[in-house]
């Protein structure tokens, strides 16, 4: 049951990080490496804020703020500079580094002492103790559906619809008079904003802020997507977003269930890796073709397709 | 009026490699003229609607839109009073949207794209009736995603958002190339129609003979950077499709292609 209750708590402080990723990966076709950076910058303006005494929901504000300024940064580079996604991403990863400390002042800051997002002196007093334990998922749970539904109403808006077509034919947005490219550099924006809005809930939720708290973020959120979007198909009726948000949960899950495994945490990274790799082939259908081919089922292309010209005949 | 004034334009600039296609090319159109360009490939037909849409830049000369020099304009905003149909049918809209959300999104072209809605209930019937105009059946698929449409649909959906809204100029780039013959003759039918209804100045790329024949005002044969033939009015209405054909093989020997 703690497990349980784990796993749903860190899906959905995560689950912004996954729609950050959506918006990035899936619907610009971005794959955003600025992530690795804007997530702990959303923490550090978090964790500092909180530090200078202001209430922990504007610090998140703040965060998403400062990630959709990051988000900008990579936008521009990568279209007014025409860096390639991936450089300029990784440029401003790089630069994120150096501002994440200048922001935190040092490495590591905890913010034991002050009030959190989900340790508060109001919540202390509003909720009986039998709910004490699921004070997370009490604050978490709302604020992930209000943004969710906030992302369904953007993306059904006009400026939504824009914000697609530059996604899958940049050409189209050119011909509706529109720069294809100032476009995707607001859609950037919005993707680190939310990125940043993870790294600060994350940050309020263990209490501390930390450097490296960003490594992997990209590849962790992008499986969470892919996860989500591949294995909830077939549930049609199910909106994009939501599926990414579940999809950011069931990572979780995969991951503690490595670790009830006997897993060294040490080994996390590597096991994100992996599992991005699983994730990313077996998506692709490859997995699958891979193994016909390992157990000799069908070697070649020409082969298999002579044996189904066969087999028809 | 459209106007091409003493244009140069060379591809591969300072390399060994440069290639120049235009030298002192200078072309008028009139307002609500149909214009079909034919020409064998790399006779710059195609390069002359990618200065006309902003897409290259020449290296001298002016290009006037009814007197207005573009120029240096950026490339999208001329698509404010222009529109271009591309050969590849998946060229004109968004395979992730909805046909639905692809009309709302090419009625709103030239304006801001703000946080209303991005479909209107009240317009449903309004696109339905354009729809059911061109005999597709496309009326009946407002809300299936546009990649599941076939090509000659998708170009007809594409040919209806690129004229929604009031446009001066529309460039057609082999629009029905990629098309069967029976769909290519509707397409070809419904641009006809568009291009007159709405008045519009037409600039018409095609490998068709008998399309720039029948189809315009007037026809205009390319050749290395250079106008060939100049057919208007009366002139283009005597033009025979062999007198077309023999022009049209005399060049493509000169150009290295045996017949």
């Amino acid at each position: 049951m703690e497990i349980l209750l784990g796993i749903l708590e860190q899906g959905l402080t995560y689950a912004f990080l996954a729609l950050g990723l959506y918006f990035a990966y899936i619907i610009l076709d971005f794959p955003d490496l600025t992530v690795d950076g804007s997530f702990p910058l959303g923490a550090a303006v978090s964790v500092s804020l909180s530090l200078a005494g202001l209430p922990p929901l504007l610090t998140l504000v703040a965060a998403a703020l400062a990630g959709a300024a990051a988000g900008l940064c990579t936008g521009l580079i990568h279209v007014k500079l025409r860096v390639k996604d991936l450089l300029a991403g990784l440029i401003m990863q790089t630069a994120l580094y150096t501002v994440n400390l200048m922001i935190a002042g040092r490495s590591n800051v905890p913010i034991f002492d002050r009030d959190t997002l989900f340790q508060n002196t109001r919540m202390d007093a509003f909720l009986p103790p039998s709910l004490q334990p699921l004070r997370v998922l009490i604050m978490m749970l709302p604020l992930v559906i209000l943004i969710k539904l906030a992302c369904d109403a953007f993306l059904s808006t006009q400026a939504g619809f824009l914000l697609k077509a530059a996604g899958d034919k940049p050409s189209l947005v050119c011909s509706l008079a529109h720069d294809p490219g100032m476009v995707k550099v607001g859609g950037l924006a919005l993707a680190n904003a939310l990125v940043a809005l993870s790294g600060a809930c994350v940050a309020q939720e263990q209490r501390f802020f930390e450097i490296s708290m960003g490594t992997g973020a990209m590849l962790m959120g992008l499986a969470s997507v892919i996860l989500g979007l591949k294995l909830l198909e077939s549930f049609g009726r199910l909106r994009e977003t939501t599926k990414v948000i579940l999809g950011s949960v069931i990572y979780k899950a995969v991951i503690a269930f490595a670790i009830t495994l006997g897993l060294p945490p040490n080994a996390l990274k590597l096991l994100t890796a992996l599992t991005f790799l699983v994730i990313l082939v077996a998506g692709n259908g490859q997995m699958a073709a891979h193994f016909r081919r390992l157990f000799g089922l069908s070697k070649t292309c020409t082969e298999s397709k002579t044996q189904k010209e066969a087999k028809d005949a | 009026m459209l106007e091409l004034r003493h244009i140069d334009l060379s591809y591969n600039r300072g390399t060994p490699n440069e290639v120049q296609l235009f030298e002192d090319f200078t072309l008028k159109v009139e307002s609500g003229q149909f214009v079909s360009i034919v020409g064998s490939n790399g006779s710059g037909k195609t390069s002359l609607l990618n200065l006309l849409s902003g897409r290259f830049r020449p290296q001298k000369g002016e290009i006037l839109i009814d007197g207005e020099d573009v120029t240096k304009q950026a490339e999208h905003l001329h698509y404010r009073s222009l529109s271009r149909v591309f050969q590849d049918p998946s060229a004109g809209t968004s395979p992730s949207l909805t046909l639905l959300q692809n009309l709302a999104l090419a009625e709103h072209k030239g304006q801001r794209y703000g946080l209303r809605p991005g479909v209107s209930r009240e317009r449903m019937d309004d696109y339905r009736s354009q729809l059911a105009a061109f005999g597709l059946g496309l009326e009946n698929r407002l809300n299936d995603k546009v990649i599941t449409l076939s090509g000659g649909q998708r170009q007809a959906v594409a040919l209806l958002m690129a004229t929604m809204t009031p446009i001066k100029i529309l460039l057609l780039d082999e629009h029905t190339a990629a098309l069967d013959p029976k769909t290519a003759e509707a397409i070809m039918q419904l641009t006809h129609q568009i291009i007159r209804e709405k008045k519009l100045t037409a600039l018409m790329v095609t490998h068709n003979l008998r399309y720039s024949l029948r189809y315009g005002d007037r026809i205009l044969m390319m050749h290395g950077g250079k106008i060939l033939l100049d057919a208007n009015g009366e002139a283009k209405k005597v033009l025979q499709l062999d007198d077309l054909l023999s022009r049209f093989y005399a060049i493509s020997i000169e150009a290295g292609n045996s017949i």
